[in-house]
């Protein structure tokens, strides 16, 4: 039989250098969970929620600052960076860690905070960067959560967290393990002035910073199908020896469990979230 | 007796007593004298052996099979004990005991992570890793102790929380989020002594208190040595080099301020001499107690927020606040 059908009719590749179309990196985006591509521009127009399958991709602080407040916020407390005091040295040095993290995300460290409008509603925003060495709390983080309760109190205003962390960051070892109890212990001041703090759970949260500060709002409430847990979904799978049941340690899960009060798409939370200040904030007609 | 590796010389000293033992008991001859000179000999190598300790020796040391409990300390430093058990909601955790006791005729509430003593018990113990029943049980003993004006301690001694399906579904990270935030506004006086391990958060679960001490030969950090070399090292194979890099020791500690001090442990550890490491803790208990009564409540919970606060370390730059202006 022959292949004839198949012979190509002309030779090599026809469009010339200079008529080729320019397609750049991250012009389309390809949903991690149900594959369909779609066009960068599209995706940040759904604030990164997958237009099909509703799969909210990970963001970090810049991002969630974007789709919250009402355009020009102020970043606070960035002059606070981390230091490499003990010297920690794994397959890399800590202080290698932190000046990669730095150049690539063009950030201190893992959290940043902002302070803006939220519908018109004046509130501050602490939100954690996943893509600042996995989102680690470390004495950064600790301190800039303590800084933003006192500027809390201090301005009367609502307080949101938004959580997304591998938990504490080991290089600093029990420094960053006292970052559980150093917040824990500041959040009791904002309690104390009366102020609701509410915790935003996005994907992933774990470990430490869930067994803290995460876990401590007057409302917790995360994003769709976000892992939450204390152990790593690996490290319980190891111990226990058997599978773990499908949707185990996710919103859904938790909010079952009676984790959560409730779960909210990103789509929804610049609403939801007005709605739920307005409830903690607002004073009680006279009579 | 149990010995460790480096522990090793002292065997073969205990050995050779036991061995002139018998001969004098077989052959009727007077041993007094080698056996005093063996004892003098156990003590200096005690003291080369327990003063040049490496971090993961003293790992290894506060794992040790021999190593008193929380339920010694318990029999040992107080008086008429009543455990009391269970969380009211789900069930009693074995890994977290506690109850009333008395401390020198004061009332006081202890409380602390249990390991077993052989196999069944270690199971039964499940290895001193709580699980959220276990937190929520401390949290309601606190709160007792907290109505009634009295004193909380608490002992430490867990590889780590337990990572559990059951748990998870539970809510582990709650549990010992809750205990945080609540330990640091206890009215009463709240000591938490490091009698072991200290992994993580599943010992900071019980560890908010005025004074945090360790005992001598023991560590607390964010994560075990092992864990750390299989996450940082991708391999088992180099937990003493993280025993050293994450300066887990009493000592460290210490020098770091993340406790308050150290109470050193009796020659040779406190596995050597159980009955007198009990007496250095009760000693240290009622002198400390006495101490924090002097103060009030709202200056102890003041206090014990801005211990913590100070925990960090990170580097201020002096540039004002440029993003703020440009905003």
């Amino acid at each position: 039989m022959s292949s004839t059908w198949f012979r190509r009719i002309k030779k090599g590749i026809l469009t010339s250098t200079h008529e080729k179309k320019e397609a750049p990196d991250g012009l389309w985006h390809k949903c991690p969970e149900c594959k369909t591509t779609t066009t960068v521009k599209e995706l940040h127009d759904n604030m990164y929620v997958c237009l099909k399958c509703n799969y909210h991709n990970r963001i970090n602080a810049e991002e969630y600052f974007e789709i919250l407040f009402d355009g020009e916020y102020k970043l606070l407390f960035d002059n606070i960076v981390p230091k490499d005091m003990l010297g920690f040295v794994d397959i890399k040095s800590y202080a290698s860690r932190i000046e990669d993290a730095q150049d690539n995300t063009g950030l201190p460290d893992a959290i940043s905070v902002g302070v803006g409008h939220v519908k018109g509603r004046e509130m501050l925003i602490a939100c954690m960067n996943f893509n600042f060495i996995g989102g680690s709390m470390g004495s950064v983080v600790g301190e800039k959560i303590c800084r933003s309760v006192d500027y809390c109190i201090e301005y009367h205003l609502p307080m949101l967290l938004i959580a997304k962390s591998g938990g504490a960051r080991m290089m600093e070892s029990a420094f960053s393990l006292m970052q559980m109890a150093k917040t824990s212990a500041r959040l009791t001041l904002l309690a104390r002035a009366g102020l609701p703090y509410i915790s935003l759970m996005t994907d992933p949260t774990t470990g430490g910073v869930t067994a803290s500060y995460a876990m401590l709002g007057d409302i917790n409430i995360a994003e769709p199908n976000a892992l939450i847990g204390f152990a790593g979904p690996r490290v319980i799978k190891e111990t226990i020896k058997r599978e773990l049941p499908a949707g185990f340690q996710r919103s859904e899960f938790l909010l079952e469990h009676g984790f959560l009060d409730f779960i909210v798409d990103r789509k929804n939370l610049k609403h939801k979230l007005a709605m739920v200040t307005d409830w903690f904030m607002k004073q009680p007609k006279a009579v | 007796m149990q010995f460790l590796d480096f522990e090793k010389p002292l065997e073969d000293l205990y050995a050779q007593i036991s061995k002139l033992k018998e001969m004098s008991a077989k052959n009727q001859v007077d041993v007094t004298k080698s056996i005093s000179e063996l004892e003098l000999s156990i003590d200096e190598t005690k003291a080369r052996i327990y003063t040049h300790l490496t971090p993961w020796q003293r790992v290894q040391l506060s794992r040790h099979p021999d190593r008193p409990y929380t339920l010694y300390y318990i029999e040992k430093v107080f008086s008429n004990f009543t455990e009391l058990y269970g969380d009211r909601q789900v069930k009693d955790d074995k890994a977290i005991v506690g109850g009333m006791a008395e401390l020198d005729g004061m009332p006081v509430m202890v409380l602390g992570h249990q390991k077993g003593v052989n196999t069944k018990m270690r199971q039964m113990r499940n290895f001193g890793m709580a699980n959220p029943e276990g937190y929520r049980k401390a949290l309601r003993l606190m709160k007792i102790a907290e109505k009634f004006n009295r004193p909380i301690i608490t002992f430490i001694d867990t590889p780590g929380a337990y990572p559990g399906l059951e748990a998870e579904e539970r809510g582990q990270a709650e549990a010992i989020a809750r205990n945080l935030f609540e330990m640091v506004n206890l009215k009463v006086p709240v000591i938490c002594i490091v009698i072991g391990e200290g992994a993580s958060g599943g010992a900071l679960g019980i560890g908010i208190g005025d004074k945090v001490m360790m005992l001598e030969n023991t560590w607390y950090t964010v994560i075990s040595p092992e864990s750390c070399s299989s996450i940082l090292w991708r391999s088992w194979s180099f937990k003493e080099k993280a025993a050293e890099q994450l300066r887990l020791t009493s000592e460290d500690m210490n020098q770091f301020g993340l406790v308050d001090g150290v109470i050193p442990e009796p020659l040779g550890g406190a596995h050597a001499n159980p009955e007198a490491m009990a007496a250095i803790i009760k000693e240290f208990l009622i002198s400390t107690i006495q101490d924090l009564y002097k103060f009030d409540a709202e200056t102890r919970i003041t206090q014990r927020i801005e211990k913590f606060s100070k925990m960090g370390f990170y580097d201020e730059i002096e540039e004002e606040e440029k993003t703020e202006q440009s905003a």
